[in-house]
């Protein structure tokens, strides 16, 4: 099977140049605004000048090595140099140079212009996800990786959107200006939108920018492209571009779904109910880490079936959630989840894996990681 | 004093010692060469073991054979073995063999640092590998480990990686000291500068940069070190450091390593093609002068490694345009060995087909390294498959093409046997195939969008990494092919002549093959001849 598949992928490779569709399968996307389009252009350029230099250096060399074989009673020429040859393949080389930097300098100008934006987004990279912060409107979130543990390890099949699928996508409106703030909070991430042309470090302590201007709704597709541990691979970033009422029905959702989630801490919990929701908050944010089964990977990422801390000490498992452990992978959840997710997160591994029987099993309700949040205040 | 140094002389003709401690203790720098090469040899097959898994891992989008915390293990280490344990020794190993052969010296000017700084090489990657077994498990931030991913977020082993490290520039730190004095101080009568074999030239610079650039990346490890043990934050972002200022010591160091590693590629190609040509190198001066520039140029390029970490427009310009301008060097050397060819007598052997392919598929990572200069365009091309495809076309059928041509092309007169020709240009077909069939469509995934150094990838990425990984296999599998004709030549091959080579030009060819212990005891005196080579 590998082999008809092989075969078929190499007739694919020497055949693609001949058909546009696959052309653009190998080529750089074209992008969806001005300045994108414009890299595009800059790239074709380049890559036309460096093909046309290739061809004829391999082609005159192809020439030399059959016009000049060893033959019988042929004597090799003996020059060694020739100053006014050099010097004048070195001016030439110069030129070409000077030709390509003109064109670059000039769309770098342009695709470096911090100006503000109708709309800031401040966007920070996490191990390993990304938050986006709404800077006129206070509205933040996270943004996560939708594809499944099974899709990964080849269990459940694998959709289009492979490993370019997140829970929360960023959503923009068409036809304003974006700036994007970029930053970090632990490693070094960066954040990459192929059709906006945006390829931004995201650096702990700096914060960078970028801007977009989209034309077109749609949804656009990227991921971290900096090497930034374990799941760098499986951080990806999903724009959505709407129109601009969209855009604003989706700022006042998020108001009310905050509001809402504020009324849900004075709620009576069952333990059932946190358990549910404790296990998609699980399977959603922690597994990757801590496994399905909370064996975790030891040492990197302990396990806590079977954890002293999950079983008789609440407090501190709230502190971990609610701080993170420095030096280690674990971070703050404080802000990535509700209290209702966090409380019912604990709520869940304190009562999962056989913990319920080994330990206290005393569960945690959202008004206790409130009145954390508020002491800490 | 002298009666002393006159007593010694007497027993100065003597052969290699027997036994293990010939190649404990040896000062030789037959020996050391020797040494220096096999070591490189088997670190090739570690490192190219560790690519296998690799591209086994992105054979088929989905987990394959590893978990991605392994998978970064082998991305890092495959990295770290083939820029320090393969090429750099493997052209150390040629320097020792060949600068007192080709200037007609007796031996390297430092001969007991030279065991030293070769004896420490397998103790440092001892220690690298040694953290596979540790607790944490090997590094895993890629080989230019970028900080903070290994500091505050390395695995405990960080320590034993940054030890390697430095034993390691230690090592070329005191092989280049070696290499300079002995190139200064130890010519034969009569060779001025500009009469020195390319190979020989290639090294002195080459060097020149090694002892510029190695205490750059040791302060680099050092702060890390500090950052880790000690509580300092240089490159720490909550304590008031700068994680960008890790990438701009790390290049300014990485920048000329880059060229480290291709420089005497280029002594080594400029020999073959002329001695395969039966003509002069073609422009030796300009030759001279490219690799001069080309060192010179090395060191004010290395922010294009980080168009996107947000530098001011000034600091992209800048770099944009320094990067372009080492294409004019480059671009003077490949024509000067077109030029070579130009109305000569060229023949085949597996020597030259190596060295043409260097010539060709380096231009071609030149002419992408010309595309990643381009500022705007990186950022679109910045850390994708890309940039893989642009640095290993110039590392494989660059700089390992070079030494492979140098061990086929000296290798009869080191042993004193040919290697099987027709085993030889096999091992050439494979390879020329398989290399193009793994790099070439890197281009590809990588413009459409496949970032490096990730262990599952999109759907649409599938068809070509599947041809990448196996051309992969088909090289690996070729270099044990490599290793076959090297130890078939070695115990069953036919003798060699002196000469060997119809063409070939220079001192180490006046020697008989295999060559005296000791050669070039009383100097060769040049005043009336040429010697290049």
């Amino acid at each position: 099977m590998y082999l008809k598949k092989f075969i078929l992928c190499l007739t694919a490779l020497f055949l693609s140049p001949l058909s546009f569709s696959a052309w653009d399968d190998i080529n750089m996307t074209p992008g969806v605004n001005a300045i994108a389009q414009e890299i595009f252009g800059l790239h074709m350029t380049i890559f036309w000048i460096c093909v046309v230099i290739g061809a004829l250096v391999l082609g005159f060399m192809v020439f030399l090595i059959i016009k000049y074989r060893k033959k019988e009673g042929v004597e090799p020429a003996d020059f060694d140099d020739n100053p006014k040859l050099e010097l004048t393949w070195t001016i030439l080389f110069a030129v070409i140079l000077v030709g390509m930097a003109i064109p670059a300098t000039t769309t770098m100008i342009k695709a470096y212009d911090d100006e503000e934006g109708d709309i800031n987004i401040l966007i920070t990279g996490h191990q390993w996800k990304w938050q986006y912060e709404y800077m006129e409107d206070e509205v933040s979130f996270f943004s996560n990786l939708l594809t499944s543990l099974d899709a990964r390890n080849n269990i459940a099949p694998k959709t289009e959107n492979y490993l370019l699928e997140v829970d929360e996508p960023l959503v923009i409106p068409v036809n304003k200006r974006v700036r994007f703030l970029i930053t970090a909070n632990d490693v070094i991430h960066s954040w990459w939108v192929p059709d906006f042309a945006v390829k931004q470090d995201a650096i702990p302590g700096f914060i960078n920018t970028a801007w977009t201007y989209v034309d077109e709704p749609g949804v656009y597709r990227g991921q971290c492209t900096e090497l930034c541990g374990v799941y760098h691979g499986y951080m990806p970033i999903v724009v959505k571009a709407v129109s601009d009422s969209e855009y604003k029905d989706f700022i006042q959702g998020k108001r009310d779904l905050k509001a809402q989630q504020a009324l849900l801490t004075e709620k009576l919990w069952e333990t059932d109910e946190l358990f549910a929701i404790g296990e998609e908050v699980y399977l959603k944010n922690c597994v990757a880490c801590h496994q399905v089964n909370g064996a975790g990977i030891p040492p990197v990422f302990p396990a806590l079936a079977g954890s002293e801390i999950v079983m008789n000490d609440k407090g501190r498992q709230v502190e971990i959630l609610m701080e993170g452990v420095q030096g280690a992978a674990m971070q703050s959840y404080a802000e990535q989840l509700t209290e209702v997710e966090i409380a019912a997160v604990i709520t869940y591994t304190r009562k999962a894996w056989g913990n319920d029987a080994g330990g206290d099993g005393e569960i945690v309700v959202p008004k206790e990681i409130l009145d954390y949040k508020n002491n800490k205040l | 004093m002298s009666a002393v140094i006159e007593g010694h002389h007497d027993d100065h003709h003597h052969g290699p010692a027997k036994g293990i401690t010939r190649w404990l203790y040896t000062t030789n720098h037959k020996d050391i060469g020797s040494l220096y090469l096999w070591f490189s040899f088997i670190m090739l097959f570690i490192g190219g073991a560790m690519a296998m898994v690799i591209r086994a891992e992105l054979f088929e989008p989905g987990s394959q054979i590893v978990s991605p915390e392994f998978y970064n293990q082998m991305v890092t280490n495959h990295g770290l073995i083939m820029v320090f344990g393969v090429i750099m020794p493997a052209f150390v190993g040629l320097a020792n063999w060949l600068i007192p052969m080709q200037i007609g010296a007796p031996d390297m000017a430092l001969p007991r640092l030279n065991n030293l700084s070769f004896w420490i090489l397998p103790a440092a990657f001892g220690v690298l590998l040694a953290t596979f077994f540790m607790e944490g498990g090997a590094p895993n931030f890629g080989w230019t480990f970028y900080a903070p991913l290994s500091t505050e977020y390395a695995p405990p082993t960080v320590t034993y990686f940054i030890f390697a490290v430095h034993i390691m520039g230690a090592s070329s730190i005191m092989g280049s000291i070696n290499v300079i004095t002995t190139i200064l101080n130890m010519r034969a009568p009569g060779m001025t500068l500009m009469k020195m074999p390319l190979f020989v030239w290639s090294w002195l610079i080459t060097a020149y940069l090694l002892i510029a650039v190695m205490p750059v990346l040791a302060g680099a490890v050092t702060m890390m070190l500090m950052d880790i043990h000690f509580g300092t934050s240089f490159f720490k972002a909550g304590g008031g450091g700068d994680p960008v200022l890790f990438q701009h010591i790390f290049w300014f160091f990485g920048h000329p390593e880059v060229y480290i590693m291709i420089l005497p590629a280029f002594g080594i190609v400029s020999h073959i093609i002329e001695t395969f040509s039966r003509k002069p190198i073609f422009g030796y001066d300009s030759m001279v002068y490219a690799i001069a520039s080309i060192a010179l140029l090395s060191f004010v390029v290395w922010a294009h490694h980080m168009f996107t970490v947000g530098m001011p427009i000034a600091g992209e310009l800048f770099f944009m345009y320094s990067t372009m301008l080492i294409a004019i060097p480059t671009g003077v050397k490949v024509f000067n060995w077109l030029s070579t060819m130009f109305k000569g007598s060229l023949t085949f052997e597996t020597p030259m087909l190596f060295a043409i392919a260097f010539v060709a598929l380096f231009t071609i990572g030149g002419l992408s390294g010309l595309m990643l200069a381009i500022a705007p365009a990186d950022f679109q091309y910045h850390d994708t498959y890309f940039v893989v495809a642009h640095f290993h076309y110039v590392l494989v059928p660059g700089a390992l093409f070079s030494i492979i041509a140098a061990v086929y092309y000296w290798l009869p007169k080191w042993t004193g046997y040919m290697y099987d020709e027709f085993m030889g240009k096999t091992h050439f077909w494979l390879s020329f195939v398989s290399v193009n069939l793994t790099f070439f469509p890197m281009h590809f995934v990588g413009l459409a969008g496949m970032p490096r150094r990730i262990p599952d990838y999109a759907m649409q990425f599938a068809d070509y990494n599947m041809i990448v990984s196996v051309g992969a296999f088909l090289f690996g599998l070729s270099q044990l092919l490599f290793l076959y004709v090297v130890l078939k030549a070695i115990f069953y091959g036919k003798k060699a002549t002196g000469q060997v080579w119809e063409g070939a030009q220079g001192l180490e060819w006046t020697l008989d093959s295999p060559p005296a212990y000791h050669t070039f005891e009383t100097p060769p005196n040049l005043e009336a001849g040429e010697a290049k080579g």
